[in-house]
């Protein structure tokens, strides 16, 4: 009974797929749960509008705006550097070393970069500090971040601009334009929607990585006033707090890794709600 | 440029993907303002052929190329050409339409902006101008800042053609440039086309014969790479000289 077996088979794929789509849901909706009941609780005004004041740690007043605005320059710095470099590699892969050698070893070193835990890019970071005489800063955070997040965002664009069909950029050629024409001027705005998904998706890396800025940027109760001045994180004011032994301290740790992730769910909702505003243009 | 030069001319033209040629010894003379169709059966290498035209060939992978094209007397394969000079002396047509990812009135002013060939207040005028010549003006005059996207197929590739002639090219060169389109929309495209050869040489490669009779003036034959016969349209079609030529037009294959 050939149509029986067949039957069975779409059904278990099925059960198994809705199985494991299951499970992500559950893990998401249960690391939710646990950190708004546990960081609902402490979140405050003044949590989120001030710096931690003389016993902060020990349960006392203050806030963590420190961290939550060290994160921002972190990560909004190290996205920025990153994309200067990632963009202008993604655009070179695919338009003027499309399916070479080189391309492919580019990529295949991008893949392995990106699989490289962040501890080691932080220790990286860290020994070219020392060597170049640096504090832990601002700076050393924000190219530490930018060094992590190239290899995900330079090969998430260059995965946009592999989808577009071939035929777009010849119509460009067609008309007699150059390649740079073509590159800036056409594909760019075809992949609008696409670049803006990968730059939120190093940056979601970037703000929620703690083992790399934790040598590198330092941390501090002060909002940084240079580039060369150490900053806080957010990521590592989670790190701090939980490992302290006072029960209200560590709820204040559940409360920095809520807005974190507030921090993270209203970047992403407005940016997929721009890239959906900038698919009009784009040619399926 | 004198009237006896032709237009377009290609010698000893060879091309190759890798180990397999495409085009063999091909030397055709393209006349000036005339409808040219490139007919044949499909892999015969008529779209190769267009393609070596305006070095799109080029684009291809492991593709390479042997002998000469003459664009008014002047190989455009010879090193000191550059390539965007010969691509944009020729618009083109492709198979399935592909606007660019911007709005109408954009898709027409991108080649204008590039090449820098109007000013800035003479933009508008221009795109208005280039899409009447199209025959979509009527239609979109209403809505020339929305996605060209949003346009029917049909509609996208008389802007496609708005677009190439933006460009001042002198050739146009159609790949099957109503194969993906309706009837009605393909009607449009050719009605089109015979108005525009007064002022530009046309080469359109094709499979449907019915559409080599309504607009060539100039046919040329190909089969397996070779061309087998070429001349005027009238005497190709009534009374063809190679017996492949009879074969393919009496619909043997």
């Amino acid at each position: 009974m050939r149509w029986k077996w067949h039957y069975l088979e779409e059904k278990i794929m099925q059960l198994l797929m809705l199985l494991s789509f299951g499970l992500i849901v559950l893990c998401l909706l249960l690391i939710l749960y646990t950190i708004g009941s546990k960081g609902l609780p402490s979140l405050s005004w003044a949590m989120i509008s001030q710096t931690p004041k003389g016993g902060f740690y020990l349960g006392k007043e203050g806030g963590i705006l420190n961290a939550i605005l060290g994160s921002l320059y972190l990560a909004l710095g190290g996205t920025l550097i990153a994309f200067l470099f990632a963009f202008p590699l993604a655009l070179l892969l695919n338009v003027y070393l499309s399916r070479s050698w080189w391309a492919d070893m580019v990529r295949l070193s991008l893949d392995i970069l990106w699989g490289i835990p962040s501890i080691v890019y932080g220790a990286f970071g860290f020994t070219v500090m020392i060597f170049l005489g640096w504090r832990a800063s601002l700076l050393g955070g924000i190219l530490t971040l930018a060094l992590l997040e190239f290899p995900i965002m330079a090969r998430a664009i260059d995965e946009v601009i592999r989808r577009v069909p071939p035929d777009l950029p010849r119509a460009a050629y067609a008309l007699g334009s150059t390649h740079l024409e073509t590159a800036f001027f056409v594909l760019t705005r075809q992949i609008l929607p696409g670049l803006a998904t990968a730059i939120l998706l190093a940056f979601g890396r970037g703000i929620g990585d703690a083992a790399s800025v934790l040598f590198t940027a330092g941390y501090t109760d002060r909002i940084p006033d240079s580039l060369f001045s150490p900053v806080a994180s957010l990521p590592l004011a989670v790190f701090f707090q939980l490992g302290t032994p006072f029960p209200e301290v560590q709820q204040r740790a559940y409360s920095a890794a809520l807005i974190l992730t507030l921090l993270v769910l209203g970047i992403s909702i407005s940016s997929r709600w721009f890239s959906h505003y900038l698919d009009r243009f784009s040619i399926q | 440029m004198s009237e006896n030069t032709p237009h377009l001319e290609t010698q000893n033209l060879n091309a190759f993907y890798g180990a397999t040629q495409a085009l063999e010894n091909v030397s055709i003379v393209i006349p000036r303002n005339q409808i040219t169709m490139i007919i044949g059966p499909s892999g015969c290498g008529k779209t190769t052929l267009l393609k070596c035209l305006n070095r799109f060939i080029e684009l291809e992978e492991n593709a390479r190329v042997e002998g000469k094209v003459l664009l008014n007397g002047k190989n455009i394969y010879s090193p000191a050409v550059d390539v965007t000079e010969v691509r944009k002396k020729s618009g083109l047509l492709a198979q399935r339409p592909y606007p660019l990812p911007m709005s109408i009135f954009d898709n027409v002013a991108y080649g204008l902006r590039i090449h820098h060939l109007c000013s800035r207040h003479e933009l508008h005028r221009a795109v208005q101008h280039y899409l009447e010549v199209a025959g979509l003006w009527e239609e979109i005059k209403d809505r020339l800042h929305a996605p060209a996207s949003q346009l029917s197929i049909g509609q996208q590739q008389r802007l496609c053609l708005a677009r190439g002639l933006a460009v001042e090219p002198e050739i146009i060169l159609g790949d099957e440039p109503t194969s993906a389109l309706d009837p009605i929309s393909g009607q449009h495209i050719e009605k089109r086309l015979i108005e525009l050869k007064e002022r530009y040489t046309i080469v359109l490669v094709s499979h449907i014969l019915r559409q080599a009779r309504r607009l060539a003036d100039y046919i040329i034959f190909m089969y397996m790479g070779k061309v087998i016969e070429a001349g005027p349209a009238q005497q190709v079609l009534t009374n063809p000289q190679h017996e492949r030529t009879r074969a393919y037009l009496s619909g043997e294959f």
